[in-house]
């Protein structure tokens, strides 16, 4: 079956989903991986977003983070403060998706600002949970597409931390997660270097040439001494993916209005 | 105890010009019809708080009545960017706007706090953030236990806090249901609070943990069905996804907001809410 580079990249990261995860899940990408997984590999993954929806299985997609569908399909839906002190700092999540306007090789994250943070170029929405996703959750998954525009050799704003310039400094700030581990893309599957932390390639999509990352990727690309090529969606995974796309289509277009 | 009072009354015995007033809502429940009230109600300087300050408060950031903004979240849920902040930040337009920026679990954090009567809340956040550097108000405090360093923000203590809630009882006690986000948190920690509800009914037949804020604690609260739209409230009516993806259009322009303003807040009244969530109902 004939698949979009999108797909190949939700496929992908749910894949590398599990029953036992529990995913603070982010609106778009992230919740579509979050939820085919639920509906394929990882059916008893629990999924939380950070409206404080804590076991939620939503039939379609959610536009907002906090879309009534999450509330009313979930184990339980605590406050806010609960969300974050309890759950978050907690250390009860095991997978932080983020995604980022602008993305380092070493996993750190801006969604605040292009440009000077005072006299902004684009004042982007901020940081919401991402700076506590990033330094609370045991694992941060990334998920977004390549770009050269987001895949960028030095961030305007340190919205969300990952391993600053590498090696040690994650740790040595008395952060105890381990951080960015899996940065999943519409081109490859990249993971971060055991001792430099600084994410190589460890699988390219097929059909992808490193000419081709290399336009879409704003530093000198590393490569895994262990390339392999990614496995394209199966036809499963990819009528999973549609039908579940599909509903949401249907759900969200249902609300006609546009006026207020 | 709360007073059963018409909006438009709530707002003018509440809210002035230079108030600190929070509307909140974490995409559920947002109070969009006093906010309209406010609008109409021609004050200004204010100095708002929200953590996810979303269309509503653009609306009010275009209209020029915001002198401060202090969130954590400032995007239109699942659409995108604010373009009326985005034209006050980057343009000043129409007035410059002075912002205060924390994350989402400080913020929820700092409402805890004012509610609990503390001067400062404290979190192990911010680690490796640049946000810390940006902010005066985040600062750094050490454990006298442990001796490790957490980040530290101040109480939150609005003037007034502005909600919106399920139902009332007939003695002014409120439930809020669903995603609850920091709303009991926020009309704990301000002076006053105003609570819209989509109606009142005798009694409330809940459960013994169900989220109520007693009469005792509320200032007002007026009876605005549909008060929440294009929000939504959870039992009532759904979300009107369609208006947040309209609402990037209108607000790409001047002129077309400033238009739609007019037409669909100023020479409205709080009564066209009902009319807006009818097909919305479930």
């Amino acid at each position: 079956m004939n698949y979009s580079s999108y797909e190949i990249m939700v496929v992908s990261a749910a894949r590398l989903l599990k029953n036992d995860d529990v995913c603070f899940v982010g609106i778009g990408a992230p919740s579509a991986a979050c939820n085919l997984a639920k509906l394929t590999n990882a059916p008893d993954i629990t999924l939380i977003y950070e409206s404080g929806t804590i076991g939620t299985a939503p039939d379609v997609l959610p536009l907002s983070i906090g879309d009534g569908e999450l509330c009313s399909t979930a184990l339980t839906t605590v406050s806010g403060v609960e969300m974050f002190n309890y759950w978050l700092q907690g250390g009860r999540i095991t997978v932080g998706f983020l995604g980022a306007a602008q993305l380092d090789r070493f996993g750190n994250i801006n969604t605040t600002v292009i440009g000077n943070y005072e006299k902004p170029k684009v004042r982007l929405p901020g940081g919401g949970g991402a700076p506590e996703i990033a330094s609370h959750s045991k694992q941060v998954y990334i998920i977004m597409k390549q770009s050269p525009r987001s895949f960028v050799n030095k961030i305007d704003f340190f919205t969300s931390y990952g391993f600053g310039n590498g090696y040690n400094e994650r740790s040595e700030k008395g952060i105890q997660t381990k951080g960015p581990q899996l940065l999943v893309t519409d081109m490859a599957i990249w993971k971060p270097d055991p001792t430099t932390k600084e994410f190589e390639v460890v699988a390219l999509n097929p059909g992808v040439t490193r000419d081709a990352m290399q336009k879409s990727v704003g530093w000198p690309i590393r490569y895994s001494e262990r390339l392999d090529e990614n496995t394209p969606p199966t036809k499963l995974e990819l009528e999973v993916l549609r039908d579940l796309q599909e509903r949401t289509r249907m759900a969200h277009s249902k609300t006609g209005n546009s006026g207020q | 105890m709360a007073k059963f009072q018409p909006l438009t009354t709530a707002i003018n015995e509440n809210l002035f010009s230079g108030s600190f007033v929070v509307f909140e809502g974490f995409t559920h429940l947002i109070p969009y019809a006093a906010a309209h009230e406010a609008i109409r109600s021609g004050i200004t300087n204010l100095t708002l708080a929200r953590m996810t300050p979303d269309v509503i408060y653009d609306q009010m950031i275009g209209m020029g009545m915001v002198r401060k903004l202090i969130f954590s979240y400032a995007g239109n849920p699942g659409v995108g960017l604010l373009r009326r902040l985005r034209d006050a930040v980057e343009n000043e337009w129409p007035r410059p706007l002075v912002i205060e920026e924390h994350s989402h679990a400080a913020m929820a954090n700092s409402y805890e706090a004012a509610a609990s009567n503390l001067p400062l809340a404290i979190l192990r956040g911010y680690q490796g953030a640049g946000l810390k550097g940006m902010n005066a108000n985040i600062k750094s405090i050490e454990c006298p236990f442990t001796g490790e360093t957490l980040a530290a923000v101040p109480a939150l203590r609005p003037d007034v806090a502005v909600i919106h809630a399920q139902k009332a009882d007939s003695k002014g006690n409120v439930l809020v249901e669903g995603i609850i986000g920091v709303q009991k948190q926020a009309v704990l920690s301000a002076k006053k609070a105003i609570v819209t509800v989509e109606e009142i009914v005798p009694e409330l037949n809940t459960h013994p943990n169900a989220c109520i804020i007693p009469s005792w604690a509320i200032t007002s609260i007026s009876v605005v069905p549909g008060g929440a739209h294009p929000s939504y409230t959870q039992g009532y009516y759904e979300r009107d996804n369609s208006s947040y993806l309209e609402w990037d259009r209108i607000s790409s322009d001047r002129n077309t907001f400033k238009d739609w303003m007019r037409k669909n807040v100023l020479e409205q009244g709080q009564e066209a809410f009902n009319e807006r969530v009818e097909h919305l109902r479930d």
